[in-house]
């Protein structure tokens, strides 16, 4: 088995699969549509929490006047990213607004009222990449505030230095968008092969791997071609792979089984095994960056749906509220069910139009009636559909069983937290049955019962540090007081010893 | 304008559900049940439709006792479909209450007592079947000859055919007939060699194109393997429990004949035989009452193969279909809750898999 898995690492051909997993409709209505730049929004809003990790400290005060690509946040800590500045404009509040979340809660925001002008500051200082020590590669993406851009937001910069702990040996640039409906990867990589190439390799000098793997789904032939017809830069030579279109295929340790054959064991990174997966638009950012000194301020955006009057891809600046990234394809043509930032998969509803677009918005989805799913739920037939396409091995009908019956030990006992909750389950379910939903809800409520759990074993060892401090400052107290009364008692001895000398004394005269 | 729902993702479905599963079902079925209506003429037809009403009353009727949105739960197929199965094992001249008290069997014991869809342990149609044929060994053994084939007679009018189904029966004596099984059974019983007996019995293709006595929709193995292959193809259900049920009975048969040949038939002659057909493709595979996985479906099919081999052979009953099928579906928790699959990054212990180990 152990020579299966080197055949993946060298053949270039060989492609592996995993269990699980399905096929649904693809619906890649604006896969024909060129990316195009949206004119400079009336209002932005940049969110400062735009990725995993610690919120960005605002370095900008009302009224003041910033440029483009300027430094509005400032990372914190080191799990956090860079905030820039997407257009020049005026800063009108440094404040609260609602998140691009389904919770709709508010989240610190710096808003701008652009000029117009879109008139840029200082770029960031150049980078030659042939030159450069990976640290400096990595300091540069975190200075441009880069984050994992297919919609995971982790910060990149924190992913290159990954070298420092485990042994790399491969690059994979997840190409897969297995997601429906959206095609801004495609379309930036057969618009911008040359520009992503030189992503990558950058990336891979900065990871200090030996060979690059570009994972892109069968359904994106014209991106396979593309990036065929660019694969070598800085000297590094990207393999291009064609995966099989299934979903969750950009699932990154399905990706990494799918390319190599290995599996990630649970709980433990890619890395581990030496591999590094990081997104295509992710490396297009890198390029700008480094070679041009950009910051992370736009991204590409799918815009599709049946409610959309013209699907599209679109350059959009980060801080664009999705209303007008709507408008500016045609406006809605019938009153959608649904308003998703993200794939019909896993992206996250919105109700609030205003919500700004952030660094993780692959696609704004109008889905009508026609698109969504029934809401009648049947009972559990025991199909076992939802087995068959768990990609985790995990029994779905199960855990929904298990967690109706207030049972969280038990799901968990049966695997409830190595779902990746990426909905396989309820697509297929021919009952309807909300399942990856019931889990996510248990996942929290998990979630919950631990922290609650931590915070009380936390003040219970407070209180018991507490009592053992307490108890230490009697017991220094009582033994100052007892050393007290012996030196008393000895000082009394002395005296009365003293003066039954004088006594004695006086007798002896 | 109103408001997006806010709903937890996905926001797609296959748009598969539980109606069209049943529907396929119906649909595999229908080739074999046409020839098993036309085959055992009129009567046949009034038992068919007398069962699956009934079995759509009871359905209706426990659903209204256990306050359940009616409409919603009667259309989905699975009431039908039990009825439907529930009759083509019924012997196709049987008077009109042996359907209808084998539909209360499986609707109300078999199913709503349980819970309803999904909840039941035993495949409701089974066991009204052998509720049935335990309590009414003459009504449920009482067998015609086809109307068609080798021994073909001129079937009763639709007047008479209503008298034989919801008057006081049919004069039995003038078509009444054995099926393979229970006169091989019965012969044996008596100390004929297999060789004879064998040889009294209609050819295997008869047997396996379904000219034979037998029960109402059971008779053609063909059409039956047919219908099952359809409801592969349509990927309603796995390969595995029908071939793991066909392939135990085939290996089991064939080692006992080849051991001793004069006291068993040859496995061929089991795999002819309509029932085991019908249960390897649509009553084991019943989805509520077997397991899950791949490898617990191999187990479950391959006792059920092994069971109904082993009734056959040295069970008071003819034909063990129904309590294989029972028995097995009683294991099926258990098979459920050891046979897992193996979850990503994981040995199939539980524990994260070690680096650089492939699994």
């Amino acid at each position: 088995m152990r020579k299966l898995s080197l055949a993946g690492l060298f053949n270039p051909a060989q492609v592996f699969s995993f269990r699980g997993g399905i096929h649904p409709e693809t619906r890649k209505h604006s896969s024909e549509c060129a990316i195009e730049d949206m004119p400079v929004p009336s209002l932005i809003r940049v969110p400062l929490q735009q990725h995993i990790g610690v919120e960005a400290e605002p370095i900008v005060k009302r009224d003041d006047l910033v440029l483009k690509g300027q430094l509005i946040g400032k990372a914190r800590g080191p799990v956090s990213a860079n905030i820039h500045a997407p257009t020049s404009g005026r800063v009108i509040a440094v404040g609260h607004f609602t998140a691009p979340h389904p919770s709709g809660l508010p989240v610190p925001t710096i808003t701008i009222r652009p000029d117009g002008k879109d008139e840029w500051g200082p770029r960031l200082p150049r980078l030659r990449p042939e030159n450069a020590t990976p640290e400096e590669i990595a300091a540069k993406v975190a200075e441009a505030g880069i984050v994992g851009m297919g919609g995971a937001t982790f910060p990149s910069a924190v992913k290159l230095n990954l070298r420092a702990k485990y042994e790399l040996h491969t690059l994979v640039i997840n190409g897969a968008e297995c997601e429906p409906y959206l095609t801004c990867d495609d379309r930036l990589m057969r618009e911008r092969p040359e520009e992503i190439a030189d992503g990558i390799a950058i990336m891979a000098r900065a990871l200090g791997v030996k060979q690059i793997i570009v994972a892109i789904e069968s359904n994106k032939p014209q991106a396979i071609e593309a990036m065929g017809r660019h694969n070598r830069a800085l000297g590094y030579e990207l393999r291009i792979k064609t995966v099989p279109t299934q979903y969750p295929m950009g699932s990154e340790k399905h990706l990494v089984k799918t390319l190599t054959g290995r599996e990630t064991p649970a709980r433990a990174l890619t890395a581990e095994l030496g591999i590094v997966v990081h997104n295509a638009a992710t490396a297009h950012a890198v390029h700008l960056a480094v070679r041009y000194g950009e910051p992370s301020i736009s991204r590409v955006v799918t815009v599709s749906g049946r409610g959309i009057a013209r699907p599209a891809n679109v350059r959009t600046l980060i801080g664009t509220p999705v209303a007008e990234l709507l408008a500016h394809c045609g406006g809605l043509v019938e009153e959608p069910e649904r308003m998703l930032l993200g794939g019909p998969m896993m992206g996250l509803p919105i109700q609030n139009p205003r919500v700004p677009i952030v660094k993780g918005t692959n696609g704004i989805l109008a889905l009508t009636r026609s698109e969504t799913r029934d809401r009648d739920i049947m009972p559990c037939i025991r199909c076992g559909l939802c087995v068959q396409a768990c990609p985790l091995g995990l029994t779905p009908f199960e855990l929904n069983a298990r967690i109706q019956a207030s049972d969280l030990d038990g799901a968990a006992r049966v695997g409830l937290l190595d779902c990746i909750t990426c909905g396989c389950c309820s697509y297929t379910c021919p009952s309807n049955i909300p399942l990856v939903q019931t889990i996510h809800f248990a996942k929290g409520k998990l979630a919950e019962q631990e922290s609650r759990k931590h915070q009380q074993e936390q003040a219970k060892r407070l209180a018991a540090a507490r009592t053992a401090r307490e108890e230490a400052i009697a017991e220094a107290k009582r033994a100052a007081m007892a050393k007290r009364k012996a030196e008393m008692a000895a000082k009394k001895q002395r005296e009365a010893e003293a003066a039954k000398d004088a006594r004695e004394g006086e007798a002896v005269k | 304008m109103t408001a997006p729902l806010l709903a937890s993702a996905p926001h797609t479905h296959s748009r598969f559900n539980v109606s069209r599963t049943m529907i396929a079902v119906m649909v595999c079925l229908s080739p074999a049940t046409a020839f098993g209506l036309y085959h055992f003429g009129w009567p046949a037809i009034f038992l068919f439709l007398v069962t699956i009403a009934a079995s759509l009353l009871f359905e209706v009727l426990s659903l209204a006792i256990a306050g359940k949105p009616i409409f919603r739960f009667a259309t989905d197929g699975s009431a039908v479909l039990t009825g439907w199965i529930l009759a083509l094992t019924l012997p196709p001249w049987a008077p009109w209450w042996v359907g209808v008290t084998g539909a209360a069997i499986a609707i109300v014991i078999g199913k709503h007592v349980f819970g309803g869809l999904g909840q039941n342990l035993f495949n409701p149609a089974m066991v009204a079947r052998a509720m049935l044929l335990v309590a009414l060994p003459v009504e449920m053994t009482t067998w015609v000859a086809p109307l068609v084939g080798p021994d073909g007679h001129t079937g009763p009018g639709f007047l008479e055919s209503l008298a034989i189904t919801f008057g006081g029966g049919a004069q039995f004596d003038a078509v009444s007939s054995a099926s393979a099984l229970s006169q091989v059974k019965s012969q044996l019983d008596a100390g004929l060699p297999m060789e004879r007996i064998l040889a009294q019995m209609g050819s295997l293709q008869d047997q396996f194109y379904g000219f034979v006595p037998g029960s109402l929709g059971e008779t053609s193995a063909l059409l039956l393997l047919a219908g099952g292959l359809c409801l592969i193809l349509l990927r309603i259900i796995t390969v595995v429990i029908p071939l793991s049920v066909l392939g135990s009975v085939f290996l089991l048969a064939g080692a006992a004949w080849l051991i001793a040949p004069d006291q068993f038939p040859p496995p061929q002659f089991h795999l002819v035989s309509g029932s085991v057909m019908f249960c390897a493709f649509f009553i084991a595979t019943d989805y509520v009452t077997s397991p899950v996985t791949g490898m617990g479906k191999m187990i479950y099919g391959i006792g059920i193969g092994a069971l109904i081999f082993v009734i056959r052979s040295w069970g008071a009953f003819p034909e063990g279909v129904a309590f294989a099928v029972l028995l097995m579906n009683a294991c099926t928790p258990l098979i459920d809750e050891y046979v897992r699959p193996r979850i990503f990054g994981r040995t199939r212990s539980g524990k994260p898999l070690d680096l650089g180990e492939k699994a």
